[in-house]
C-alpha cells in the first residue's frame, strides 16, 4: 500500500464568484508523509488550496485525490482520516481547553469516555495540564494555540492541515510547536502553509511555493536550490566597487543589499579579495529566502556594483 | 450509531451546556425573551387576551430558538472557524444540524417549563387541541431552526449576521400577530401579515385556546396546517440540500 500514500492535485484552478482567480491550474504530486510545507505571500492561494484538499471548498475545475481518495467523490471517507485547523481557527471562548478537545473528539465520533480521556492525555502531552479547566477565552495566543494542536494529536487523525499554524506566536512558543510537529511527523503526514520561510526550511521535507495563484517551484530545499543557478551569495554590506563575476551575476536582493551570486569557487575567491580589501560581506550558501525572491520576485540584474568607497 | 449520538452530543455540549454552565446570566436572558410583548398583550387587554398570548409565547420561543440558532452558528463559524472544523470531521452537515438544533431546546428548557406551567394554568382544551398546539410547535420549530441553519452558513462575518437575523425576526416575530388576533390588523395590513409563516401557525393556536374570540372556518385552518407544512418541508429540504457546508 505504499505507492498509494500520494497527494496528487491535477489541474486544480479556483475561481471565486467575485471573479478572482485564487489558483490557476496548480498540478502536482507528493508522497502523503512527513511534512509538507506550502510557501507564499499574503493571498498567494494557500488558504484556498488548503481549504479545498480539506474537503470545505470545491475546486472550479480539476481534481486531487490523498491516498487514492478523491477530496470530492470521496469527501465523506477522506473526512475520517483528516483532521483541520483552519487560519485564525480558536478554541470556542467559553469551554475550557478540556471541554474543546473532547467535543472535537465526539465530533469524530468517540465515545465521551474514550474522548474525555484522550483529551486530557493530549492536553498534558501539550503542558496545558494546568490549564485544561481555564475557560480558553483567558488563555494566551500561544496556549490557544496549542489547545487546537491538542485537539489535532487527541484525533488520531493521520493527515493533518494546519494553515498558518504559528503566525502571530512568540519565538518560544514556534519552537514549542515546531518541537511537536517534528514528533508528529514520524507517523502522520502534515500539510501546513506558512509565510515564515525559516519555517519552511527547518520543518519542511518538501516545500511548494505558490505566488498568485501559481505553484512556482515544489521539491525538497536542495531540489529547489538547484532552481537558482548559483549556489553562494555574497552580501556586500560596505560601500565598495565590484566587478561582475565570470560566472554569476549582482542582483539587488529582498533586503535591498546588493549581492553577488555565483559559484563556490569564485565566491572564494570574491571572498578573500573582499577580506584583503577591508569590505563588510557576509558569504553564505543560498537561504530559502533568497530562492523564494528568485523564484516569485525575478531580481534586477546589474552589471557592476559600484558605490563611493568610504574607506 | 454510536458515532451518531457522540455527534449530536458534542453540539449540545458546545452549544448549550457549557455555556450554560459558564455563563448562568444567559439563562435569564432567554427565559425573559418571550415574555416582553407577552406581558404587553396581557397587560393591555385587561387580562382578556391571556390565553391567546401564552398561545403566542409558546409559538415566538420556537421561532425565538431558530435566530438563537443562527446567531449561535454565524458565532461559531466565524470567530472559532468551527464549521470549517467539523467539515474536515467525519459530522455531517445534517448531524450538525441535529445536534444544534436539539441544543438550542435544551437552551430554551427553562422557558419551555414557565410556559408548560402557564399552559396548564390558563389554556383549557381537549387532547386533541393540546396535540394540536404541540404539532404547530414542532413544526415552527424545524422550519426556523432549518432556517436559522441555512442563514448562519451563508455568513462571514457578524454584521452580516446581525443584518440576517434582523429580517428574519421582522418577519417572523414583529410582524405576525402571535400575542393577539389577526382581526385586531388593520385590513389594509392583512395581506402583510399573510407574508409570514407565523401567521398561519397563530391562527391555528388561537382558535384552539380562545374560540370564543377567535373563529376561522375550517377551510381556513386546513390552509394553514397545508401552509405551516409546506414552508416547513421546504426550508429543512433547502438547509439540507442547499445550505453552505462545502463551499462552491
Ligand atoms: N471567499 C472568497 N471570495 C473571493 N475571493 C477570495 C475569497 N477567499 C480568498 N479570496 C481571494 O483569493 C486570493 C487567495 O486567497 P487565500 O487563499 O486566502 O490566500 P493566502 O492564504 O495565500 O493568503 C486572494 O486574492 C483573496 O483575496
Ligand atoms: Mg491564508
Amino acid at each position: 500500500m505504499m505507492e498509494m500514500e500520494t497527494l496528487e492535485c491535477k489541474h486544480i484552478t479556483k475561481r471565486y464568484d467575485t471573479g478572482k482567480f485564487a489558483l490557476r491550474n496548480v498540478s502536482f504530486a507528493i508522497p502523503a508523509k512527513g511534512i509538507f510545507a506550502l510557501i507564499g505571500r499574503n493571498g498567494a492561494g494557500k488558504t484556498t488550496l488548503i481549504r479545498m484538499l480539506a474537503t470545505q471548498l470545491m475546486p472550479t475545475s480539476g481534481s486531487a485525490t490523498i491516498n487514492g481518495i478523491d477530496v470530492v467523490d470521496g469527501a465523506e471517507e477522506l473526512r475520517n482520516l483528516i483532521a483541520c485547523v483552519p487560519q485564525e481557527a480558536r478554541a470556542v471562548g467559553w469551554v475550557t481547553p478540556k471541554q474543546f478537545v473532547t467535543s472535537y473528539l465526539l465530533w469524530r465520533g468517540l465515545g465521551y469516555s474514550e474522548a474525555s480521556r484522550k483529551a486530557v492525555a493530549a492536553l498534558d502531552r501539550l503542558g496545558l495540564w494546568k490549564v485544561k479547566d481555564v475557560q480558553c477565552q483567558k488563555l494566551s495566543g500561544g496556549m490557544k494555540r496549542k489547545v487546537l494542536v491538542a485537539m489535532i494529536v487527541a484525533s488520531g487523525a493521520k493527515i493533518i492541515f494546519l494553515d498558518e499554524p504559528t503566525t502571530g506566536l512568540d519565538p518560544i512558543s514556534r519552537n514549542e510547536l515546531w518541537n511537536m510537529l517534528r514528533k508528529l511527523k514520524d507517523d502522520h503526514f502534515i500539510f501546513l502553509t506558512t509565510h515564515y520561510l525559516e519555517e519552511a526550511e527547518r520543518l519542511a521535507d518538501i516545500i511548494g511555493i505558490l505566488d498568485d495563484g501559481r505553484l512556482r517551484a515544489i521539491g525538497t530545499i536542495d531540489d529547489l536550490r538547484k532552481k537558482v543557478r548559483y549556489p553562494y551569495s555574497i552580501k556586500i554590506l560596505s560601500k565598495v566597487h565590484v566587478e561582475k563575476p565570470r560566472n554569476g551575476m549582482i542582483v539587488k536582493g529582498i533586503d535591498e543589499n546588493y549581492q553577488v551570486v555565483t559559484t563556490e569557487k569564485e565566491a572564494h575567491e570574491l571572498s578573500k579579495r573582499l577580506i584583503s580589501k577591508r569590505v563588510r560581506f557576509a558569504m553564505n550558501p543560498l537561504t530559502l529566502d533568497d530562492i523564494f525572491y528568485y523564484i516569485v520576485k525575478k531580481p534586477i540584474e546589474v552589471e557592476s556594483y559600484d558605490e563611493e568607497d568610504e574607506w | 450509531m454510536k458515532d451518531r449520538f457522540s455527534q449530536i452530543l458534542a453540539s449540545i455540549l458546545v452549544n448549550a451546556v457549557y455555556a450554560m454552565i459558564n455563563y448562568p446570566v444567559v439563562l435569564i436572558s432567554t427565559l425573559l425573551a418571550p415574555f416582553s410583548l407577552f406581558i404587553v398583550i396581557v397587560f393591555v387587554s385587561h387580562g382578556q387576551l391571556l390565553s391567546v398570548a401564552v398561545g403566542g409565547a409558546l409559538i415566538m420561543t420556537m421561532i425565538s430558538s431558530g435566530t438563537s440558532m443562527q446567531q449561535d452558528l454565524s458565532h461559531l463559524k466565524n470567530d472559532f472557524k468551527l464549521q470549517d472544523m467539523v467539515i474536515s470531521s467525519p459530522t455531517s452537515a445534517r448531524m450538525y444540524l441535529i445536534g444544534m438544533a436539539i441544543s438550542e431546546i435544551v437552551y430554551f428548557l427553562p422557558v419551555l417549563l414557565v410556559l408548560l406551567i402557564l399552559t396548564a394554568l390558563y389554556i383549557s382544551t381537549s387532547a386533541l387541541g393540546y396535540f394540536e398546539i404541540f404539532a404547530v410547535m414542532t413544526i415552527m420549530f424545524i422550519f426556523s431552526v432549518s432556517l436559522g441553519f441555512i442563514l448562519s452558513t451563508f455568513t462571514s462575518d457578524v454584521v452580516q449576521s446581525w443584518a440576517f437575523s434582523g429580517i428574519v425576526s421582522t418577519l417572523l416575530s414583529a410582524l405576525p400577530p402571535v400575542y393577539y388576533p389577526i382581526s385586531y390588523v388593520p385590513a389594509v395590513f392583512q395581506p402583510v401579515v399573510y407574508l409570514s409563516p407565523a401567521t398561519y401557525a397563530a391562527e391555528i393556536v388561537q382558535a384552539i385556546v380562545n374560540p370564543g374570540l377567535v373563529n376561522f372556518s375550517a377551510g381556513t385552518i386546513a390552509i394553514d396546517w397545508i401552509v405551516i407544512t409546506a414552508v416547513c418541508i421546504i426550508t429543512t429540504f433547502i438547509a439540507i440540500k442547499k445550505s453552505r457546508w462545502r463551499e462552491n
